[in-house]
């Protein structure tokens, strides 16, 4: 039914073990029947929060996901798939929805592209004029939902209880949004563009989802409309069949199942661009719990984040023996300028080589080895600094709605 | 000849960046109809459960509130009021009683 059927089988045990030991897989000794592995679960040790997690793969275009919400779907993509290459793919891009009225049936004939409001032309493009008619752009970029890593803010706060998987990597392929821009003349006076998809609020009063950009920022060339990840079409569950893409932006920025462009001559006034997704106007978005009088702002630019992804909390290593060590990394608003690995906490800490570079948006590989010089317990520490400077945060990061948590990782292993 | 081949091949390299995994590219879409999984779950039982069931699954299923971490009550009040302010949820006052008074009591702090 899924690819998951072609190539999973032999991968489930370890997307199942996550970054744990087996003591945390309660159906280990089940037979390896489907429905006992549909079953099984993922411990996202989570201190002092509910940590357990179903595995699913029961949503269409999807292989094995973390469930972290039915329906309107949270689905995170496990930790080990980002191991294995900088680009997730596509049954494994994490999924996240607002409002659960998005379409299961999408006619390519039939659906159209409204662009409208501050323009000298209203359109209303076919998607064969997207693949057709416009010069086409590809750019690799991280999609990470501005509330990734909630799950391990302290103290925990409401919201997606996300471990550290909803992000993802795709080669996006598609037109430039300045070009469907320039094609209905955006008019003076503009100041920004509202972006629409055919997800609709359940209530009636409720504010549907809408998210705008400066115009500006809309038209830098940069900013696209995706009709391909990864050379494919998009899966329904990440937008199918058009999506904003804003590379070093969250994601609350890449409207899914785009359908309506607006270009206003006024701020949007919209709750989730006006008053939705803020974050203190603070070093690293933090404040301390109870904190008052901080001014709020809109989460825009993803901070660089790093993670080890060959070992995992809890793992025994040699002491004594060069180890290998490796994982990805992302820049967020930039480029990777370089990874550091701590074996000792962060008292000190040795560069590690960068892989190919795929676009300064994307994930990046790097890797190390190191040497364990005794017996006993440490921590690894994995730490990105930017092409712009900036270098993830010790400290931890904590707001009250959990956003652009990047507090650099630490993977507590024993040396025997 | 093989040098020659090989600038080419560097030349084309710059050009054409390699896709990742895949050549062809996209000329057409295909329409899709699929199933996307809801949940007919309700949330454990308890004083309040009802009110929760009744009002809350509307939007979400079951496992967005049991995924939560324990929180104090003044929280919870300031979710359930941003479920009414912010997203329109229609809950009734007596309701938002006995929904604070669930979360409080299954995902309260001490």
């Amino acid at each position: 039914m899924h690819g998951s059927d072609r190539f999973y089988p032999p991968m489930r045990r370890r997307h199942l073990l996550g970054r744990v030991g087996a003591g945390t897989l309660a159906l280990l000794s089940a037979p390896l029947s489907r429905p006992a592995w549909a079953q099984a679960q993922v411990d996202l040790h989570a201190p002092g929060a509910p940590s357990l997690r179903p595995m699913t793969t029961a949503y269409p275009q999807k292989g094995p996901m973390i469930l972290q919400r039915t329906s309107p779907p949270w689905l995170e993509t496990p930790f080990k798939v980002f191991d294995k290459g900088v680009f997730t793919p596509n049954d494994q891009h994490y999924v996240s929805w607002h409002w659960a009225t998005f379409p299961s049936e999408i006619d390519v004939g039939t659906f159209r592209l409204t662009v409208r409001g501050h323009v000298n032309q209203t359109l209303s493009l076919s998607l064969d004029d997207l693949l057709h008619g416009m010069p086409r752009v590809e750019l690799a970029a991280v999609n990470q939902c501005a509330g990734n890593s909630r799950l391990y803010m302290q103290p925990h706060v409401a919201g997606a209880q996300w471990a550290n998987g909803s992000m993802s990597n795709a080669l996006w392929g598609g037109v430039r949004l300045k070009d469907v821009l320039d094609r209905a003349g955006v008019k003076a006076g503009a100041v920004q563009v509202r972006f629409g998809g055919l997800d609709e609020a359940l209530m009636p009063e409720a504010p549907k989802f809408l998210k705008s950009l400066d115009i500006d920022h809309a038209r830098d060339g940069e900013t696209m409309i995706a009709f391909a990840m990864n050379g494919e079409q998009l899966p329904l569950l990440n937008g199918f069949p058009l999506r904003v893409v804003v590379p070093g932006w969250s994601a609350v920025y890449w409207v899914k199942m785009l359908n309506d462009i607006e270009v206003l001559d006024q701020p949007d006034t919209n709750y989730w661009t006006s008053t939705g997704y803020r974050v203190p106007d603070t070093p690293n978005s933090t404040i301390t719990p109870g904190q008052m009088g901080v001014k709020l702002v809109p989460v825009t630019r993803m901070p660089p984040r790093s993670f080890l992804t060959n070992i995992n909390s809890g793992d025994t290593l040699r002491a004594g023996m060069p180890t290998p060590a490796r994982g990805i990394a992302f820049g967020g608003d930039c480029g990777v300028a370089r990874v550091d690995l701590s074996i000792d906490g962060g008292k000190s800490w040795q560069p590690s080589q960068l892989g190919k570079d795929e676009g300064k948006y994307g994930f990046r590989r790097w890797q190390a080895q190191f040497t364990l010089p005794a017996r006993g317990s440490h921590g690894l520490m994995v730490r990105c600094t930017n092409s712009n400077g900036v270098m993830q945060p010790s400290a931890p990061v904590w707001n009250p709605a959990g956003y652009l948590n990047n507090t650099i990782e630490t993977t507590h292993v024993v040396a025997a | 000849m093989p040098r020659i081949l090989l600038a080419t091949a560097a030349i084309c390299s710059i050009v054409l960046p390699p896709l990742a995994g895949h050549a062809a590219p996209l000329t057409a879409l295909k329409s899709l109809k699929l199933d996307v999984p809801t949940s007919d779950a309700t949330v454990p039982p308890g004083p309040g459960a009802d009110a929760v069931n009744g009002n809350c699954l509307a939007c979400h299923s079951a496992d967005h509130l049991t995924n939560q971490p324990s929180l104090p009550k003044q929280t919870w009040e300031e979710v359930v009021q941003k479920m009414i302010t912010a997203y329109k949820a229609p809950i009734s006052p007596q309701d938002v009683t006995a929904i604070v008074d669930y979360l409080a009591s299954t995902k309260g702090t001490k």
